[in-house]
């Protein structure tokens, strides 16, 4: 889960800001692929955000709905949405490298569901787009990923997650500002909205299409792969993370589930899924550090939705120079000290301080969290996930981070119920501080990250 | 494919796309001109004075496309799908009592919209504005028409994110007094005080006494039926699985909407009603699930909105489970009957006591 689960509105201003860190810096280029699945992202997330802006005001002002009923069913889809991203892992990694046709595949779905929001006129149906929309959207994230990871070398990929991730924020900081530029030049535009959503949409599947190459590796090793992946104890053979020179030989054993599932057996893995999990056990969900802001400062209630928005906004400035620092000192590092920066904004809440920068500082700590372990962990995971199976590795740490952090909700909310807000934070500092050190003690034996 | 059939490929791709969606918003902005214009057959609407101490009105926010979308309309009670009068008061939600009126209104800002409560005096003047922090949903106003309050949506502006949340709030117009929601009061649930951070509120209704009201409290994901002091800033859980509540005007009796079980869960609720001295619950004579705060037109029967042609159409079904639905009115939401304000007059407005001008 990116951080922009829940952002309202946005100025143009702090979407500029998006391409202006790379501007400059040509040397330091990332990969055409890269830069063209970061386009793909950006024009995808204005298209999915123009939706998410206005869907409440649609349900509510257009339909006469109450989102509450909608909000229900809601939950049911986010735990699918996590199997669905391990399928499409899998799924990529079969045959060889098909991401960039499982990654299509999804983005295509998502445009798909947009006219036919146009159709649906009650939850049951809405509801069933947007589910629709989801699985395409679990899809695609970990083939993506994959591919951003196999198409930039080792010493580069915490820049090219960065770059990436700053590209998709800035297309959802984007998004809700075209929606409502639309609602305003029309009288209860909803069907514009969706429209121009779906053409938008249609326009990022062409360029991943058009401009994202269709296969990392060679067909011969393709080949090699379907001709063996029948049969056999699939990836057992294989043990420990590929050597650190990236694009081993190309024989490599079949890609099959059990292969995938084996992942957890190599230790490297383990290890890094084992982090994420730990630390995202720790990482209390957006909804109450902006809820416990608002408590701390009294933030007016039509300022509460800007709140989300400067979170986006710092992740958006931070992704790109928080990346090349991830290259420069290793990923696993800067992802340790990003939960070094969550930790700080637990502190913040819970201490007395009251100054006005308060605000100012949490969200960009909370941003910075963002930066420094969103692309990163991506990045951290490719060095332990063999190439062959990149995109369901990158689905699994993925996948178990988000349950992670769904515990954690749960948790959490159960803990302020019980215990009172401060409480509740508190413990959630001292499970962050105990994950930190146990994944620092982890980390000596794992491979550090490039040169 | 070479470099330059794929940016070939992609521009008429745009050009096309380009085409599709600036034919949509153009579509969408000319329909200014369609929705101002009537529909043939529909009702008959005339600007004119709308006042909310009229005896014998409905005032309803109209939907029927014509000049008078939106707005605030009046039809006689007696006959609701008869002529109607609109005012130029624009709102999304909308309700009356005692010569005070809510509207719910939505602002166009540079970059999102924004909601206000507006309070208004019986000839729609606005006397008081306040922020509502999310997207409106539920009005009401008490019989005596001093204690105003609604409800909006407010957060879970994402459907990849969390639920959305409400707050209620509650605005005395004596003093201007605003609680922006209630959960400043304090919650007793089976006698002992309720701490949760889940805790939402909606759908207040307010007995005669200005003091005593109902509303939805949602916890743990059960929602129940709550008694409320406006003076003890206390609420009281009374009865599970309720919600929109709304009080006869006898003050015994709470129409309210229930999630039924096997339902389908985007559409769970039916219409009950529940004796608030026995707390036995009688179902409706309506079969399709409704999404809203049901309106007393008297003791004996209720009125409601479910989705029609033009956004909404209003019902009525008598209250105690006999008989069937009937369509009343179509292109209408937000129903009020209006009565002018009670005797004991101390608070405004003076001007209504009477028939006002029409």
């Amino acid at each position: 889960m990116y951080v922009a689960d829940s952002r309202a509105g946005t100025r143009a201003a702090s979407a500029e800001g998006a391409v202006r860190p790379r501007a400059g810096r040509r040397r330091a280029a990332v990969a055409p692929t890269v830069l063209a699945l970061g386009t793909v992202s950006l024009i995808t997330d204005v298209s999915s955000e123009m939706v998410t802006a206005v869907l409440p005001l649609y349900l509510v002002a257009g339909l006469g709905l109450s989102p509450l009923g909608f909000g229900l069913l809601d939950g049911v889809y986010n735990g699918f949405s996590a199997l669905v991203r391990l399928l499409g892992g899998h799924l990529a990694d079969r045959g060889g490298g098909r991401h960039k046709w499982v990654a299509g595949f999804g983005y295509g779905l998502s445009a798909a569901c947009k006219p036919l929001l146009l159709l649906a006129h009650s939850l049951t149906p809405i509801g069933l787009v947007l589910a629709a929309d989801r699985t395409g959207k679990g899809l695609r994230t970990a083939p993506r990923d994959a591919l951003i990871s196999l198409s930039s070398t080792p010493a580069t990929r915490g820049r090219a997650f960065g770059v990436h991730r700053a590209m998709d924020t800035a297309g959802a900081l984007l998004g809700p500002l075209v929606a409502f530029l639309i609602l305003r030049a029309t009288v209860d535009g909803y069907d514009a909205v969706f429209t121009v959503s779906f053409c938008v949409a249609v326009v990022g599947v062409l360029v991943l299409v058009l401009f994202v190459p269709g296969d990392t590796r060679t067909k011969a090793a393709a080949q090699t792969t379907e001709a063996t992946s029948s049969t056999g104890p699939g990836g057992s053979t294989r043990s420990g993370p590929p050597p650190a020179g990236e694009r081993p030989a190309r024989t490599t054993p079949p890609p099959t589930l059990r292969a995938a599932l084996s992942l957890l057996a190599t230790p490297a893995v383990r290890r890094i899924t084992l982090c994420a999990l730990l630390l995202g056990l720790a990482t209390v969900s957006d909804a109450f550090v902006f809820l416990l802001l608002q408590r701390r400062l009294g933030v007016p209630d039509r300022w509460f939705a800007l709140l989300p928005l400067g979170t986006a906004a710092a992740f958006l400035l931070l992704a790109v120079p928080l990346g090349r620092l991830a290259d420069r000192i290793g990923s696993r590092r800067l992802f340790l000290a990003g939960h070094g920066a969550l930790l700080l904004v637990y502190a913040l809440l819970l201490s007395a301080w009251h100054g006005t920068a308060l605000p100012y500082v949490v969200l960009l700590l909370h941003g910075g969290f963002y930066a420094a372990t969103d692309g990163v962990l991506m990045a951290a995971a490719s060095e332990s996930v063999p190439e062959e199976l990149r995109s369901s590795g990158l689905a699994l740490v993925q996948t178990g981070q988000a349950l992670a952090r769904f515990v954690c909700s749960l948790g959490f909310g159960a803990a302020w119920t019980a215990w009172g807000d401060r409480t509740a934070l508190t413990v959630s500092a001292v499970l962050l501080t105990v994950g930190v050190l146990v994944a620092l003690a982890l980390r000596p034996t794992a491979s550090e990250g490039p040169a | 494919m070479t470099l330059r059939t794929r940016l070939l490929v992609l521009v008429s791709a745009l050009v096309v796309l380009a085409g599709v969606g600036t034919a949509s918003v153009l579509h969408a902005s000319a329909r200014a001109d369609r929705r101002d214009h009537a529909v043939p057959g529909g009702p008959q609407i005339t600007a004119g004075p709308v006042a909310l101490g009229t005896r014998g009105r409905m005032i309803f926010r109209n939907m029927a496309w014509g000049p008078h979308r939106d707005e605030l309309t009046s039809v006689p009670a007696s006959d609701p799908s008869g002529p109607r009068t609109a005012s130029k008061v624009k709102c999304l939600r909308f309700y009356a009592a005692g010569g005070t009126g809510v509207c719910l209104q939505s602002l166009h800002g540079p970059v999102q919209d924004t909601y206000r409560a507006v309070v208004l005096d019986s000839r729609l003047h606005a006397t008081a504005r306040y922020d509502v922090p999310g997207i409106p949903s539920r009005a009401r106003v008490s019989p005596s028409g001093r204690y105003v309050t609604w409800t909006a949506f407010v957060g879970g502006d994402s459907y990849a994110g969390t639920n959305f949340s409400t707050r209620a709030a509650v605005v005395d117009t004596r003093t201007g007094r605003l609680t922006p929601s209630l959960e400043a009061f304090r919650v007793v649930k089976d006698g002992r005080t309720h701490h949760a951070a889940d805790v939402n509120f909606w759908g207040v209704t307010f007995a005669a006494d200005d003091r005593t009201f109902y509303a939805t409290l949602a916890t743990h994901g059960t929602t129940y039926l709550v008694r409320g002091d406006l003076r003890a800033r206390t609420l009281t859980t009374l009865h599970p699985n309720v919600e929109c509540p709304s009080l006869s005007p006898d003050g015994t009796r709470v129409a309210y909407k229930k999630r039924v079980k096997g339902l389908p869960k985007d559409a769970p609720w039916h219409l009950y009603v529940l004796d608030l001295r026995t707390l036995r619950e009688t179902p409706v004579a309506e079969p399709r699930s409704v999404d809203d705060q049901a309106v007393w037109r008297d003791d004996h029967t209720l009125v409601y909105a479910l989705p029609g042609d033009y956004g909404a159409d209003l019902y009525t079904v008598p209250s105690d489970g006999t008989g069937q639905p009937r369509r009343i009115s179509t292109a209408a939401v937000s129903p009020a009957y209006v009565t002018p304000s009670p005797a004991r007059t101390r608070n405004p407005p003076p001007t209504t006591a009477g028939r006002s001008p029409r």
